[in-house]
């Protein structure tokens, strides 16, 4: 489903070329669940990045679902992202202005998607992570850890192949953390791929396939 | 992105920042104000203006002495640097005979001292006759207007502005009194009831008295000017015509006098106010491009906050189309709400001004309505283009982690 050839991601800070990501190679099927762990600086969210179409490598090809993303414009790759990828963030990025549905339904809004259509599945996002009583309230209205689910909603509301998480339980308490892991777990076993960037070993090891980097490169790689 | 959703989400920001969105419609709204005020006031002073005119008629003609020209050196008279000759009485007599005129009323003007039972005051004097009143459109509060008598010679008789009539006779009755003026005496025949100003005069401070008397009162043939009330606007060419003729012939053939349309007149001080009206809102529509600046800056400085935001919604799938059309339209909102807020309170503050000064006549036109808006709407979107276009091309990880 996904496959990363000789991949490098350089950045120029100053007079120097920092290697982020250097020349990595990198294969996942689908319904995957994958941790990716390393010291800060070692280019895991660099990585993460390049996965989501956020960002683009210096070199390399990146294949998603059969096709080549290096060949894509922008707009390409808004649309994928739209429709093959959620995004789970530490800092849950939700809207402060929106209700939790209209946060939810925020990427069929981008989409086009018609209101009726929208409305549907909105609800069943919203029953995923059990907040259907919290639909109309305000981000700030809820607590961190409803926050991380009305943003893992979002990221599953347009039924993408891959999620990728940032750091999702890095702003919330343990029970709220280990709620949230549950879920996306719960996601993965339905078939999602999920790939998750963590600091936390504990969480790390809860995955079928842990990728350890350091300066950029995948030193491990391991599968259960 | 549906059409719908583009102005919920754009109307939700602006709700979110309350006020932000208010001083930008403030601002936007003093904008659109001062262009329907300023041009309301233009309109107003054009209708005033051309108003004045109307009321003196439309078919009239006005013989005005010397001409504004340049002669060259052929005439041994242009040589001798002789002055253009004055109008006279028997000039204002000559033009009686031509066919389609209705009224002749020669004009001398003047101020002496008036006297009555011991008071003085000053008092400008229009020498004239009875066609006066009717070329003037002038009403008579009581008593009667000058006599229907000969250009040549008439009674000693005057009618007096109310001003003069309170200042000089008080409570007592001023119609058959002899009133001095200057070195000559006139009974009063009546009062003029009309207000306003003629030839530039205020007409209740005045006092009007046979074209002779004025002549002899400032020892001054000459007349200044002639005004002549044609029948119909259709005979006025051909009386203009007939009177350059009779005129130029009474001159030894030298046109050394005017002749001007009222209506031409009129209508060139229409062209000058509607210049001076577009001008006026041309001015004003320069503070619906400070708004719009304002609005730039504010939006710039909204993306900057908003970079999170942006950063996610890229991440969820927006195109930078998008990104360009929300900002964009978040700053049509803001002009567009601003102009109407303008065009409400600029039509209100006119109606306020018309029923406080009702001789004035407030009168936005309606061009300044549509152009004030469109300018505030065209102002919207050049000014937010540059906000929008740096939203969209913000990159979505730097924008996620929020660094500039």
């Amino acid at each position: 489903m996904i496959r990363i050839e000789n991949l490098s991601r350089q950045f120029e800070v100053g007079n120097q070329i920092v290697r982020a990501l250097d020349d990595i190679d990198l294969e996942i099927t689908k319904g995957e669940y994958i941790s990716i762990m390393g010291v800060s600086g070692s280019g895991k969210s660099t990585l993460l990045n390049i996965l989501g179409l956020l960002d683009t490598p210096t070199k390399g090809d990146y294949i998603l679902s059969g096709i080549n993303t290096s060949e894509m414009n922008d707009d390409e790759m808004a649309h994928i992202r739209s429709t093959k990828i959620g995004f789970v963030f530490q800092s849950f990025h939700l809207i402060p202005r929106l209700t939790a549905a209209e946060n939810i339904e925020m990427p069929m809004v981008l989409a086009g998607i018609k209101p009726k259509d929208r409305q549907e599945k909105v609800e069943i996002a919203l029953s995923h992570v059990s907040l259907n009583d919290r639909a109309d309230h305000k981000p700030e209205q809820l607590s961190g850890g409803q926050r991380q689910r009305v943003a893992i909603a979002r990221s599953i509301v347009m039924e993408p192949d891959v999620l990728l998480a940032d750091e999702p339980t890095g702003n919330l308490d343990s029970t709220s953390g280990i709620e949230i892991v549950r879920l996306i777990e719960d996601l993965n076993k339905a078939g999602l791929t999920l790939i998750l960037v963590t600091h936390d070993r504990k969480m790390g090891n809860r995955s079928d396939r842990l990728i350890r980097l350091l300066d950029g490169k995948i030193i491990k790689d391991d599968t259960k | 992105m549906r059409f719908y959703d583009l102005i919920f989400l754009a109307l939700s920001t602006l709700i979110r920042y309350p006020l932000r969105t208010i001083m930008l419609l403030v601002a936007t709204s003093i904008g659109v104000m001062a262009v329907i005020l300023l041009t309301a006031v233009g309109e107003g002073a054009r209708d005033y203006i051309t108003g004045e005119f109307r009321d003196m008629g439309t078919n009239l003609i006005i013989v005005i002495p010397g001409k504004n020209e340049t002669s060259g050196g052929g005439s041994p008279v242009d040589l001798a640097g002789v002055t253009p000759r004055d109008l006279t009485i028997e000039d204002a007599i000559s033009l009686r005979k031509i066919d389609g005129v209705k009224n002749i009323a020669p004009i001398v003007i003047g101020e002496t001292s008036a006297q009555f039972n011991g008071l003085e005051r000053n008092v400008p004097i229009i020498g004239s006759t009875q066609s006066f009143l009717s070329v003037r459109k002038w009403e008579m509060e009581t008593g009667m207007f000058l006599p229907g008598s000969t250009l040549e010679r008439s009674p000693p008789v005057c009618v007096i502005g109310k001003e003069v009539e309170k200042e000089l006779f008080g409570a007592s009755n001023a119609i058959g009194q002899w009133l001095r003026l200057g070195d000559r005496r006139c009974r009063v025949t009546g009062i003029i009831g009309t207000e306003g100003r003629a030839v530039g005069i205020d007409v209740q401070k005045l006092v009007v008295i046979p074209v002779s008397l004025a002549t002899a009162l400032f020892n001054r043939p000459s007349l200044f000017r002639i005004a002549v009330e044609a029948e119909n606007r259709l005979v006025s060419d051909q009386i203009i015509k007939d009177m350059k003729k009779i005129l130029k012939k009474r001159h030894r053939g030298k046109e050394d006098f005017t002749v001007i349309r009222q209506d031409a007149v009129m209508a060139s001080f229409d062209n000058i106010f509607n210049v001076l009206t577009m001008a006026l809102g041309s001015i004003a529509s320069i503070s619906l491009f400070v708004a719009g600046i304002l609005i730039m800056n504010v939006m710039l400085v909204a993306v900057s906050q908003r970079q999170s935001e942006i950063g996610l919604l890229k991440a969820i799938g927006a195109k930078n189309k998008q990104i360009n059309q929300l900002f964009i339209t978040e700053a049509i909102l803001l002009s567009g709400s601003g102009a109407i807020l303008g065009l409400i309170l600029g039509h209100s503050i006119t109606q306020v001004l018309k029923i406080s000064f009702p001789t004035f006549n407030f009168l936005p036109p309606l061009w300044a309505s549509y152009v004030s808006l469109i300018v505030a709407l065209m102002s919207g979107v050049i000014f937010g283009l540059l906000p929008a276009r740096r939203a969209s091309k913000l990159d979505p990880v730097i924008a996620l982690s929020g660094n500039k």
